[in-house]
């Protein structure tokens, strides 16, 4: 292939989403297309961050925009080993995207009342208005340059709608691949779910990557979560050298409505991710689990944020790192408790485990509370992996190494706990016992 | 079987152990008696491999092997077990897995297959009734929550379940109320053999009414200052450690 187009983030992004303009067909005449060219005006005017944004002070971006990537890069056709990522025993609707365009042999939807599974591109034209009123409506691009990027080139991604009243008991599993096999490959999935009143949803969502180059995934989520409604969200990213991954999660709650993120980290060159929920109604709980999982030059950066904007609502945060090698981490928790947020509970915890001198983590809650009659509170503990109870195993005829890793899988699986889906359970503990080289 | 030369042993340069010499033979008890700080832990810590101490002289020899040059899971799969003044408590790893690890770990190293779930599981019923420990405390999470008379049970139990040859009991006494004091006793005397052999550190007399030793030595500034039967432990019971100062002095 020797029409390989490699383009520069800083530079090159007006050039390219003109010719993406020119590709886009019926799609340019829709509404949303003037979405995308006011995103991508916004992306030229606020630019990608640098180190000295507050919110991007330890994450330097520089890493991914000194490289440059090929847009809709064709896949290598690497079926079987994209495939052999696929998350075993799980009972799934499922949708895999190689380098962001959906691909019809790996997918696999059923039929399933009251449930609608769909390449976006698809559901604008199918369901335009519905794709209207949600897309694009929770995750502001205004001040965010990657949810602007993701905005701009919004072509495909998976458009989930569960009807009022209806259980989906099978999970929709959204795959995402770079396969960089032939150059540096970028992939912008762009996802909406929708969860109608009362309705309940599991949607898992795993990153990964084939290919010897560099491969970026800039992803944009969009969950509404309506009246009474619960939404099941795992995140899974398991890719590691030569990748880079950013994330946004944004999720808006109404009242009643339970929603349950857990995002499993397990590397990356440079992770981000942002999980940011409004509970916009009273008596809605989030809870956001995190597990992060590092090794060697891995940098893994997580931004949650919850805005409680209506009295009585529940939110609870517990984030677990583990860091090797030179690997860094990042947590930065958010609370807002506004004005009218009367009776919020709100908890947050941030633990980790450092394992070498050189690895390291920048923890830093953050509460801001308005209300007076709240509970609230946050925590964050960093320390090596106590010596105390590996003696105390040890002293059973348990080896060293093996003594450490069911302390580490023991600190991880507070975490995996969280998560309801047994065979997503049972992939992540077997990917964690990998890690860790034990049989747990 | 157990056989203590002149040991030294220092903790960041503080002198703990001052020249122990002790042997122990299949089938004995002894008591390891003394005042707080003469270094009855230390003792204790070092035999179990325990590696903030610094050995600076000295040897032991266990079944005939250097015990010192053993890291602390040989030394366990060689048979030595340490019940712990104060057991960890280990959040997410539970109890029943914990010993299944620890059980197959020591059954690999004397090269035995290890057990399926149903052998073990027969094994630990037929255990817990030694110490007359709950079923539920089996699924926990190793030690948390217990109480602190269930930690030391939970303790005796791993010894019944990993069938030591010797086994040091480091103020297992300590924090146990009447009752449990004899169950953990009870459980200690019925699993004594004519080929195993008990070490008890104690400060008080108390446990000795229910573990009978053969032999009693006060530890004092890391020394083993006096040596005798159980007749000694009632001697200090009645007299307290002043008078054991007072000669060490001389």
């Amino acid at each position: 292939m020797n029409d390989i187009n490699l383009v520069d983030l800083k530079k090159g992004l007006k050039e390219q989403f003109d010719k993406f303009q020119g590709n886009i067909n019926g799609q340019g005449k829709l509404a949303f297309n003037e979405v995308r060219k006011h995103a991508l005006q916004q992306l030229e005017k606020i630019q990608f961050p640098t180190v000295k944004d507050e919110e991007w002070k330890y994450t330097n971006v520089q890493k991914i925009l000194k490289h440059e990537f090929a847009f809709d890069l064709p896949s290598s056709g690497k079926i079987q080993e994209i495939e052999s990522y696929i998350i075993p025993d799980l009972d799934a609707h499922r949708l895999v995207f190689v380098n962001g365009k959906l691909s019809e042999e790996l997918s696999e939807i059923g039929q399933e009342n009251g449930l609608t599974v769909l390449n976006i591109k698809d559901a604008q034209t199918q369901y335009g208005e519905l794709v209207n009123e949600h897309l694009s409506k929770y995750a502001a691009f205004e001040e965010d340059a990657f949810t602007a990027l993701s905005t701009a080139f919004t072509a495909e991604g998976a458009f989930i709608k569960v009807d009022k009243n209806k259980i989906i008991e099978k999970p929709i599993l959204i795959f995402n691949f770079t396969d960089s096999t032939a150059a540096n490959a970028i992939a912008m999935p762009r996802n909406l779910v929708i969860a109608e009143e009362n309705a309940q949803v599991t949607v898992i969502e795993d990153y990964a990557a084939i290919g010897d180059n560099y491969g970026f995934i800039n992803s944009v989520t969009e969950f509404k979560v309506s009246k009474n409604a619960i939404v099941h969200n795992y995140k899974l990213q398991n890719k590691s050298d030569k990748n880079f991954f950013i994330g946004t999660t944004q999720v808006h709650q109404e009242g009643d409505s339970h929603y349950n993120n857990t995002t499993i980290t397990l590397g990356g060159d440079l992770v981000r991710n942002n999980l940011n929920i409004l509970l916009d109604g009273e008596h809605c709980e989030a809870f956001m689990n995190g597990l992060y999982l590092l090794k060697d030059k891995h940098h893994v950066d997580n931004h949650s944020m919850v805005d409680h904007l209506k009295p009585n609502s529940y939110s609870n945060e517990l984030y677990k790192g583990i860091m090797d090698g030179e690997s860094k981490g990042v947590f930065n928790g958010k609370i807002f408790v506004r004005p009218d947020a009367q009776k919020t509970n709100a908890f947050q915890e941030n633990k980790n485990i450092l394992l070498s001198d050189k690895a390291s983590i920048d923890t830093k809650p953050q509460l801001e509370i308005w209300a007076d009659d709240v509970k609230c509170s946050h925590g964050a503990t960093t320390g090596a992996l106590d010596e105390e109870p590996v003696f105390y195993l040890r002293s059973r005829g348990i080896d060293e190494d093996k003594a450490k890793a069911l302390l580490m899988f023991a600190f991880a699986n507070d975490v995996l706990e969280r998560i309801k889906s047994e065979p997503f359970k049972n992939h992540v503990a077997k990917l964690i016992g990998e890690r860790l080289k034990q049989e747990i | 079987m157990l056989e203590i030369k002149n040991l030294h042993a220092s903790i960041e340069d503080k002198k703990i152990l001052n020249g122990i010499n002790l042997t122990v033979k299949p089938g004995e008890v002894h008591a390891i008696m003394g005042p707080n700080g003469s270094g009855k832990s230390t003792l204790a810590s070092v035999l179990a491999g325990r590696e903030d101490y610094e050995v600076t002289e000295g040897e032991v020899n266990f079944i005939g092997k250097d015990l010192l040059d053993m890291a602390a899971e040989e030394r366990a799969r060689e048979g030595l077990f340490l019940a712990f003044q104060y057991p960890v408590e280990i959040p997410g790893v539970s109890n029943t897995n914990f010993l299944k690890t620890a059980i197959n770990e020591v059954r690999k190293h004397r090269g035995e297959d290890p057990l399926d779930a149903v052998a073990f599981l027969k094994l630990m019923k037929e255990k817990m009734k030694i110490v007359n420990i709950d079923q539920s405390l089996m699924s926990r999470s190793l030690n948390e929550g217990f109480s602190g008379g269930e930690k030391k049970r939970n303790e005796i139990f791993q010894m019944a379940m990993l069938e030591p040859k010797l086994s040091i009991l480091d103020e297992t006494d300590s924090g146990l109320d009447i009752d449990a004091l004899k169950i953990v006793s009870n459980g200690v005397n019925s699993l004594k053999s004519k080929d195993n052999a008990t070490i008890v550190v104690t400060h008080y007399q108390r446990l000795l009414d229910y573990i009978v030793p053969d032999y009693v030595h006060v530890l004092y500034k890391g020394r083993i200052v006096k040596s005798g039967t159980k007749e000694l432990a009632l001697e200090l019971e009645e007299k307290g450690y002043d008078w054991i100062k007072e000669e060490a002095a001389v």
